[in-house]
């Protein structure tokens, strides 16, 4: 015997009362740990769909919203094609590339997918107007290509993840994202028909873990009389060179595209980090509400054992066990308690947001191992905070007064 | 000599009146002696059996235990006296409930940290000396009580102490059991030269002790061999 055996029996013999005792610290730990687990994704997202853009610059209409631009619902705002003209006719510097979209969400037979109309780099380069623009040139790409730093302060540092541009793609082609080509069944040189039209699958997009997973990209123009939207456009994403941003470019985008909103990466970047730390905020506030409601459901569990063991408090006492070790019984057992808890609320949020975050966020969580870590310490900090009071007064219990109670 | 209690008195504040439990007790306990503690209810026999070592602190007197006084000394060190030198017997035996009868017996010798070995060879050796080798892994709720109480003997004895407090020990058995229990505590005694104090209501248990203590109201009233 030892007293660490003591108080594992002890557990064991009432495990049953364990669980009433561990049940609000393990799901506050699990509402923490999903939140979490889901926004530290959806950030990773944000980040890695603005990385994935290419672009720095984004013309959206002046009703819509970055959300929009992401969600494309079906009743999102659009700006005139003529747009692009505008932009590539008034000898802009510093716009070294440019990519219109319309995008829709609309429905394959009983899956709802993403479609995205593109204009492929050949057919931007085959008008005239715009290869006299010197847009595609190779010459006015190197001079104002953004350098490295530039890139990076954009957040863009990963080459791998930046989206190829797409040289070709024909009328009545299309490519398939990852995930879409998985749910639909896709093969290369298969076919689809959206909303009436017959697609071929010219290729399926390897996996890149943003939004384009679930994008069918098709010719813009296809898209365009699709969805009755001819010479409209969701956004142009514009590849601007970064001297130019900051010489004004995106003044004077804005002067001449009225009706639009021209932001650049950095701003949605910084939109973004404030909805971070709006949800730091909650987690934060959420922290504080768990460790008091937790810590005294802990508190009030141990101290029901106590009273419940104030016998045998008084036993051991009799027998020579000092204050130190009626301290150890009991911070012990919350220790113990506080690392289950920490387990299971970790184990359980954990399932909460894989199984929920792609109905609530629309985004695949995946587990984060070292909120495993921080479970199991917030958890023990929690319960050994609320149980050392009622082992204080346990340890103060006048031994004699506890011996022939029953 | 090995312990000796001089003017003990311990007093309760109750209804704003003053209860003297204890009312300047002196007494003397020789090494190997087996005292029993007589009186009506009421009169101080466990108030007196709690003080000596510290469960009751009382009001004033000296203590002197093993050459040292104990009275004055602080509650951890005679926690240490305690689990060391001293061993406990109640009436109502104070085990612990979800504890089998061996983890019962070895809890003294977790209490001193002996290693598990040791504690394993004490707790057979001692069980099979109570007569119940065969009731090793059960719970005190699945023994009788005279098996209960000889639980709380071996638990009592194991970790060698000097001396054994033994509180109304046969107070829940029937003649027969108490008896045993009897027969058991004098044999301890007389074996192993462990002295016992020993309160009791019973005047055949009281004729065990080779010392004899008699309260009343706090005082003793008669003592002798
Ligand atoms: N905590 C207390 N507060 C006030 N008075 C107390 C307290 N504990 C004991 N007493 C009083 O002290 C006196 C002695 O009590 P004690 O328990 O020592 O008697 P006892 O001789 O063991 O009796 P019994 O044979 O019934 O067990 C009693 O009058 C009792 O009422
Ligand atoms: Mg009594």
């Amino acid at each position: 015997m030892t007293i660490s055996k003591l108080v594992l029996i002890e557990l064991w013999k009432r495990k049953s009362q364990l669980i009433s005792g561990l049940l609000a610290i393990t799901l506050g730990i699990a509402v923490i740990v999903a939140i979490q687990s889901v926004s530290v994704v959806s950030e990773q997202n944000v980040a890695r769909n603005l990385d994935n853009l290419g672009a720095n610059i984004l013309v959206l209409p002046q009703a819509a919203s970055i959300d929009d631009y992401y969600t494309s619902d079906i009743d999102a705002p659009t700006l005139p094609m003529d747009y692009v003209e505008r932009i590539l006719t008034s000898t802009l510097a510093g716009v070294d590339n440019m990519s219109p979209k319309l995008t829709r969400r609309v429905k394959v037979g009983s899956q709802s997918i993403v479609l995205t109309g593109i204009l492929p780099k050949s057919e931007i380069a085959s008008k005239p107007l715009w290869q006299s623009s010197g847009l595609m040139g190779a010459g006015l790409k190197t001079a104002c290509a953004p350098t490295q730093s530039a890139n990076q302060s954009h957040g863009m540092e990963d080459k791998k993840l930046q989206r190829k541009a797409i040289d070709t793609l024909y009328s009545d082609d299309c490519l398939a994202g990852f995930q879409v080509a998985k749910r639909l069944k896709l093969a290369v040189n298969g076919r689809v028909s959206i909303m009436g039209k017959e697609f071929k699958v010219v290729k399926i997009l390897s996996e890149t873990g943003t939004v384009d997973d679930d994008r069918i990209f098709a010719n813009l123009k296809d898209v365009q009389v699709l969805l009755k939207l001819e010479n409209q456009v969701s956004a142009i994403e514009i590849m601007g060179c970064c001297n130019a941003i900051s010489d004004g470019l995106l003044g004077r985008l804005r002067n001449i595209l009225p009706d639009t909103r021209v932001t650049t990466i950095g701003q949605i970047v910084s939109t973004q980090i404030e909805t971070n730390q709006m949800m730091k905020k909650i987690t934060l506030v959420m922290l504080v509400i768990i460790f008091f409601v937790g810590g005294i459901s802990i508190g009030n569990y141990i101290w029901a054992n106590v009273n419940e063991r104030k016998r045998e408090i008084g036993i051991l006492r009799m027998m020579g066990a000092e204050r130190s070790t009626i301290y150890k019984m009991f911070l012990l057992k919350a220790l113990i308690l506080g690392v289950a808890g920490g387990i299971l609320g970790y184990m359980l949020g954990t399932l909460a947001g894989v199984v929920l975050g792609p109905y609530l966020a629309g985004i695949v969580v995946k587990p984060v191992y070292i909120y495993l870590v921080w479970s199991i310490i917030l958890s023990v900090a929690i319960s050994l905070a609320g149980s050392i009071f009622p082992t204080y007064l346990a340890a103060k219990f006048d031994p004699h007064s506890n011996l022939q109670e029953d | 000599m090995i312990l000796q209690g001089d003017n003990i008195l311990k007093q309760y504040h109750h209804n704003g009146g003053l209860i003297n439990a204890l009312d300047r007790v002196s007494f003397t306990v020789q090494k190997g002696d087996f005292v029993t503690v007589t009186g009506p209810s009421g009169s101080g026999k466990s108030t007196l059996l709690l003080s000596i070592f510290g469960l009751i602190r009382i009001t004033s007197g000296n203590i002197i235990f093993d050459g040292n006084r104990i009275d004055s000394i602080s509650d951890l060190k005679l926690a240490h006296i305690r689990k060391r030198s001293v061993g406990y017997i109640l009436q109502s035996f104070a085990l612990v409930p979800y504890l089998t009868t061996i983890q019962n017996v070895m809890i003294p010798l977790a209490l001193e940290k002996i290693p598990r070995k040791e504690q394993f060879k004490r707790a057979t050796e001692i069980l099979d000396y109570v007569g119940l080798s065969d009731r090793m892994e059960h719970l005190p709720r699945e023994l009788s009580a005279g098996q209960q109480q000889r639980v709380a003997i071996a638990r009592s004895i194991i970790h060698r102490p000097q001396i054994i407090m033994a509180d109304e020990p046969t107070g829940n058995l029937d003649p027969r059991l108490s008896l045993e229990i009897l027969e058991f505590l004098s044999k301890i005694n007389r074996e192993n030269k462990i002295t016992i104090i020993m309160v009791t209501h019973s005047p055949i248990a009281a004729e065990y002790g080779t010392m004899k203590l008699h309260l009343n109201e706090g005082k003793i009233i008669a003592s002798g061999k």
